[in-house]
């Protein structure tokens, strides 16, 4: 799939998740909208899987770190064919299988249950780790936010994937300089990452991570060190009064707000 | 009942659990041992030289090591993590609940030394509240076997269970109990030993001890009924259903605090279908003073001869 298609669905999923938001009432949406160009580009070019076999021993593994965005996880899975389309207006209803964090045992296509922050990236190493102990030759990519590196077990397991030279695991750092309460500058500001992750030894690539044609080649890369992706995203992004915008991390759009949201991210299809 | 003329001879549960890890590893390619720079500590130094490709050492990085655990099952791989149980379950409490058990994944996790057995190094390497944090958590049977023949059974058991677990080991030697080939029955408690007037239950370190102060008892003219209850989750409401009506008094021993371990496990089912009097022995919720593990259970009043005390007192009240 070329990347103009790509930037395509990617609007797609965009206007699905704000309407989805808007429906529930709540949700994640800057961080969404930040890391949506990347879950398209993964879904629907990069990753080895197999909707109707969602547990295929041989299917690349991706884990959303930020499991807080699960609403634009679900929307992308049910484009591809894991879920039904139908489903996502279920999403944060009473029992519905579309809980505010992805749930594996429910979701097919979710590898593991991620919500508390810094647990995606040990859960990713273990996965690749299993792949280079039986041979296999999936891929593993883990996006992060980026405010999410804060959390310790994050390094512990960067400090873990250098040390098992696994190469066949990609992180993708969402970074989009927000966190939940104010701009990582403002908080605990691990920018520059990029030195941070070659000091590990990992190869590090950044890219304009809201860019299809910078994100494609930047996860389809293969090297010989685990591969960090600084994605340098913008949170909010496609709508024009939420982008960059901290008070967007968890805001529901008003009705205004929504309608102005909805014209924006349509004319862009 | 005369005491025996030979003391009998103890064993260190990890060896158990090492040599039965590693002739299932032989068996099963899947198996990887993942621990945190305590090969020795966890016995895995057989391991690691038979499978040094299969033995994940991620350093002391307590909480990469659980989720790494998660991963490797997700993989296929089949992975015991191996910690002292005061750094797997303390330090990693969230990994043990976001990406084991509500993930369930099927990674078997062993605590070594716990309770108090690391005694004189202190609190901060006692690991008396592993049971009151493992046992809440869905999907996650909760182990404490009580001596060498059951740690191995237990550890045969989780290679073949499908689903996540926490084998709960101790470093402390402990007598043998249960018969050579004892199968181990998930949620199933042992009846050791036969008793009309009070219950005696236990798991671990303690079971020994209690079997000790049924002893004391019979010499007291006090019929004792002992359980070796392994399973702290699922329990085993039945045994212990019966143990309150037909005996109307029970005494739990824990190498862990009163508050949230075993002897809470047993009075939620005993409140919940047949209350009786209880008496709970532990640690009552202090930080333990300096001295060995043997030191510490005798001085938090579960000598054999205090056991058979409390006992006494308690039947006083039924």
């Amino acid at each position: 799939m070329d990347t103009t298609e790509l930037e395509r669905i990617a609007r797609e999923i965009r206007l699905r998740d704000l309407q989805a938001v808007f429906e529930a009432g709540a949700g994640h949406i800057g961080g969404e909208m930040s890391v949506i160009d990347i879950l398209t580009a993964l879904y629907f070019r990069v990753l080895n899987v197999w909707p109707d076999q969602p547990k295929h021993p041989d299917r690349d593994r991706f884990v959303l770190s930020k499991g807080h965005t699960a609403c634009a996880l679900y929307v992308t899975l049910a484009k591809r064919g894991f879920i039904p389309e139908e489903e996502i207006s279920t999403f944060l209803q009473p029992h519905s299988r579309l809980n505010g964090h992805p749930n594996c045992n429910k979701v097919p296509g979710v590898e593991t249950n991620t919500g508390p922050l810094g647990h995606g990236l040990p859960v990713a190493v273990g996965m690749a780790k299993a792949a280079k102990l039986s041979g296999a030759k999936f891929h593993t990519y883990v996006v992060t936010g980026d405010g999410e590196m804060q959390e310790g077990s994050n390094w512990e397991a960067i400090m873990a994937a250098a040390q098992f030279k696994l190469d066949n695991l990609t992180l993708v750092i969402d970074h989009n300089r927000f966190q939940q309460g104010a701009a990582l500058a403002e908080t605990n500001d691990l920018a520059p990452l990029r030195p941070k992750l070659e000091a590990f030894d990992w190869e590090v690539t950044e890219i304009n991570g809201n860019t299809m044609s910078e994100i494609v080649p930047a996860l389809e890369h293969r090297g010989t060190r685990p591969h960090c992706i600084v994605a340098h995203t913008n949170k909010g992004h496609g709508i024009s009064f939420m982008q960059d915008r901290v008070d967007w991390h968890h805001k529901v759009p008003s009705k205004e707000q929504y309608e102005i949201a909805l014209a924006e991210l349509s004319e862009a299809l | 009942m005369n005491a025996p003329i030979n003391p009998p001879k103890l064993h260190d549960c990890r060896d158990a659990f090492a040599t039965t890890l590693e002739r299932l590893a032989t068996e099963n390619e899947k198996i990887v041992a993942v621990c945190n720079d305590s090969v020795g500590s966890s016995k895995l130094g057989g391991f690691k030289s038979k499978f040094p490709e299969r033995l994940v050492n991620v350093g002391i990085a307590e909480q990469n090591m659980v989720g790494v655990g998660a991963g490797l099952a997700n993989g296929g791989r089949l992975p015991f993590v191996c910690a002292a149980a005061p750094f797997l379950t303390g330090r990693s409490l969230e990994q043990i609940k976001a990406d084991i058990s509500y993930s369930n994944a099927n990674v078997k996790l062993v605590g070594i030394s716990s309770g108090m057995a690391y005694g004189e190094l202190g609190p901060t390497h006692h690991s008396i509240e592993d049971f009151a944090w493992t046992r809440v958590l869905p999907n996650l049977p909760v182990i404490a076997p009580c001596d060498r023949i059951e740690t191995a059974a237990a550890v045969a058991w989780a290679a073949t269970y499908d689903g996540p677990c926490f084998l709960r080991l101790s470093r402390v030697g402990v007598p043998d109990l249960l018969p050579e080939g004892h199968k181990f029955e998930l949620g199933k408690a042992n009846l050791l030993r036969q008793g009309s007037d009070i219950t005696l239950i236990a798991n671990g370190t303690l079971t020994h001890r209690i079997l000790k102060a049924a002893e004391i008892l019979a010499e007291r003219g006090v019929s004792a009924r002992v359980l070796n209850l392994a399973t702290v989750r699922p329990i085993d409401e039945e045994a212990i259903i019966a143990a309150a009506r037909e005996t109307g008094a029970i005494v739990t021993a824990e190498e862990h605090s009163i508050f949230g371990g075993l002897g809470s496990a047993v009075a939620e089912v005993v409140v919940d279908n047949a209350p009786v009097p209880m008496k709970r022995l532990g640690v009552p919720g202090v930080y333990a003073p300096t001295g060995s593990a043997e030191f510490l259970l005798d001085e938090f009043g579960m000598a054999p001869s205090a056991i058979a005390d409390a006992a006494q007192a308690l039947i006083k009240r039924k």
